[in-house]
């Protein structure tokens, strides 16, 4: 059920975003969702994009430090406490949460929020228990 | 002012005398009591009783800062531990270092040649003498310590830290000599500027300075900032510690090497050829007193002039230029003696970290600062993605740089391949 996140370390300088993004578009990866993590000197670019591998493989060969990292998706409906539902349940299991970012998918009903626990296996399995929408890597590709 | 008129204006046909007596008695010791001597001895195939005149020097092998190292801690020491009394040592991690020992005549020799090179700058037992020389492993500090207590002037133990508090000081004891590193120095100055004190109008009348190479702007800044004389002391540890040369306040043109207690060389570094005195080179240093752990021969890196015409001040001690070059790639950071490669053996301690990185040394206002420019292996960058885990590795390569070097260290971790393999690994943007 895990998902698997693509994390690019970039330098904090002009351009070194902009050559990730150029790398992605020239070899057609399209990018579901995404946040930039930043501190003074550096940042991690995180995406949800349609190819894994192929978007790994592809930075790499462009010199960049990639890594694919596990994290959780969870879909809730797009309305006031949607994510506190989640975060009620996961607090309660001792679950901590690393970073999340979210969006918003196509019909606009319900929102789809990235998790990174510091334990994915745990998450997934309470948050199934509490009938939460897990979504698996595949179906998050193609979203 | 002279301090030991014997000595130091001893006529140098009986110098030479004195010291090639002393030079062989030196070198009959190492050999019978360190092993690492009678070793490059044998190898060099020379006995220490082929050593009829300072010319013959030439015959005996070097020694130098790697057979520190290697001999680390105590090889080279030619006494046993009950007599030494005192131990200091470089920066570095274990077997990087090096350590100097001191039996007690050694304090004492030490002490004489700081009490030595005081007075030759006009201090006297009136003098209060602030001291910004760091006190602990580093032999600035005590070493200057000791020879003030010796000639009774006031010594205030200020260590390199807390400026605003060595500005207070300075402004309440009404110190009439500083001692620090020339950058320190300027340091103060830049605080006590900032906090609105006026430094020219401080007792102050004169200065001590060594331990980095400051140029004659230096200087000269330096005097006009705190209105006093700014003179140079030069000393290695691995000899014996400040002290070895001194500027004359007479002469103020190098600083005459104490022969009595050492022999000093200019060789060329690429091919070990004794220069002629007065040419360009490498110093190479002989201990002729040195009880714990003598040194013949030991290649010092630094570059340097000896200048043989008489001085003004009276001394026959052969004097040596302003040490502003290395013959290799030591950096002298905030005074402190660092080798790329013992950043390199810190970086490959921290695990998973692969040593691709750039050194830029630069000066932010007077101070020296260090920027450490890592590339994020892929072991680092794992797969938690998350910030906190190359921030912990940041945090942890800035502590072992200050807990085994002593250095202040910025680190930024960089993309892969961003520093050029045929790129330097260290970028002095200093001039001297």
């Amino acid at each position: 059920m895990k998902v698997e996140q693509i994390s690019v370390f970039l330098e904090n300088k002009p351009g070194s975003l902009e050559h990730a993004t150029r790398v992605m578009k020239e070899n057609n990866i399209n990018i579901r969702t995404l946040s930039l993590a930043e501190t003074v000197d550096f940042g991690i670019l995180r995406l949800i994009v349609n190819d894994v591998e192929k978007a790994n493989k592809v930075l790499k060969d462009n010199g960049f430090r990639v890594s694919k990292t596990p994290v959780v998706a969870v879909e809730v409906p797009d309305k006031p406490g949607g994510l506190h539902s989640i975060m009620e349940v996961v607090s309660k299991e001792g679950i901590n949460v690393e970073y999340l970012y979210a969006f918003v998918e196509k019909s606009g009903q319900n929102a789809v929020i990235i998790f990174r626990f510091d334990n994915p296996e745990k998450a997934i399995e309470v948050l199934l228990k509490h009938q939460f929408t897990v979504i698996p890597g595949a179906k998050l590709y193609d979203f | 002012m002279i301090y030991n008129e014997e000595f130091e204006t001893m006529p140098r046909e009986v110098m030479k005398a004195l010291q090639v007596k002393r030079l062989q008695q030196v070198l009959e010791r190492v050999y019978h009591t360190v092993g690492f001597y009678k070793k490059s001895f044998d190898a060099a195939g020379i006995k220490p009783d082929a050593i009829k005149s300072i010319a013959d020097m030439k015959k005996l092998p070097f020694i130098t800062r790697k057979d520190l190292r290697d001999n680390y801690p105590f090889g080279l020491f030619s006494v046993p531990m009950s007599n030494i009394v005192r131990l200091h040592t470089s920066s570095g991690t274990s077997g990087r270092a090096a350590v100097f020992g001191y039996t007690k005549r050694d304090i004492e020799t030490w002490s004489d040649l700081i009490a030595r090179s005081l007075v030759a700058a006009g201090i006297t037992k009136n003098d209060i003498i602030h001291n910004a020389f760091g006190y602990g492993l580093f032999t600035g500090g005590l070493g200057l310590h000791y020879g003030a207590e010796k000639i009774g002037a006031s010594v205030i133990p200020m260590s390199g830290e807390n400026t605003k508090r060595q500005i207070m000081i300075l402004q309440d004891f009404g110190p009439t000599v500083i001692c620090s590193t020339p950058s320190y120095a300027l340091h103060l100055v830049e605080e006590g500027t900032a906090l609105g004190v006026d430094m020219k109008s401080l007792k102050l009348r004169v200065g001590i300075f060594g331990a980095e190479p400051w140029n004659k702007a230096t200087c000269d800044e330096i005097e006009k900032a705190f209105s006093i004389s700014a003179l140079d002391l030069y000393g290695l540890s691995e000899v014996i510690g400040p002290g070895m040369a001194m500027e004359c306040m007479e002469g103020r043109n190098g600083m005459h090497v104490y022969e009595d207690h050492f022999i000093v060389e200019t060789i060329n570094p690429k091919t070990g050829d004794v220069l002629p005195e007065g040419e360009e080179g490498e110093l190479v240093f002989t201990t002729l007193t040195k009880e714990a752990g003598p040194l013949i021969r030991y290649r010092t890196g630094d570059i340097s002039r000896l200048i043989t015409e008489p001085c003004r001040c009276g001394r026959s001690h052969v004097k040596m230029e302003r040490v502003l070059k290395r013959s290799d790639d030591m950096l002298i950071i905030r005074g402190i003696n660092i080798f790329p490669s013992q950043i390199e053996a810190i970086l490959v301690g921290i695990e998973g970290l692969k040593p691709h990185y750039q050194i830029i040394i630069d000066k932010v206002g007077a101070l020296d600062s260090l920027d450490l420019q890592v590339e994020v292996s892929d072991n680092i960058f794992s797969d938690s993605g998350s910030v906190k885990e190359l921030q912990k590795i940041e945090q942890r390569i800035i502590k072992d740089m200050k807990d085994y070097l002593g250095v202040s260290a910025r680190v930024k971790l960089v993309e892969p391949n961003t520093l050029q393999k045929t790129e330097a690994k260290i970028i002095d943007k200093r001039r001297y």
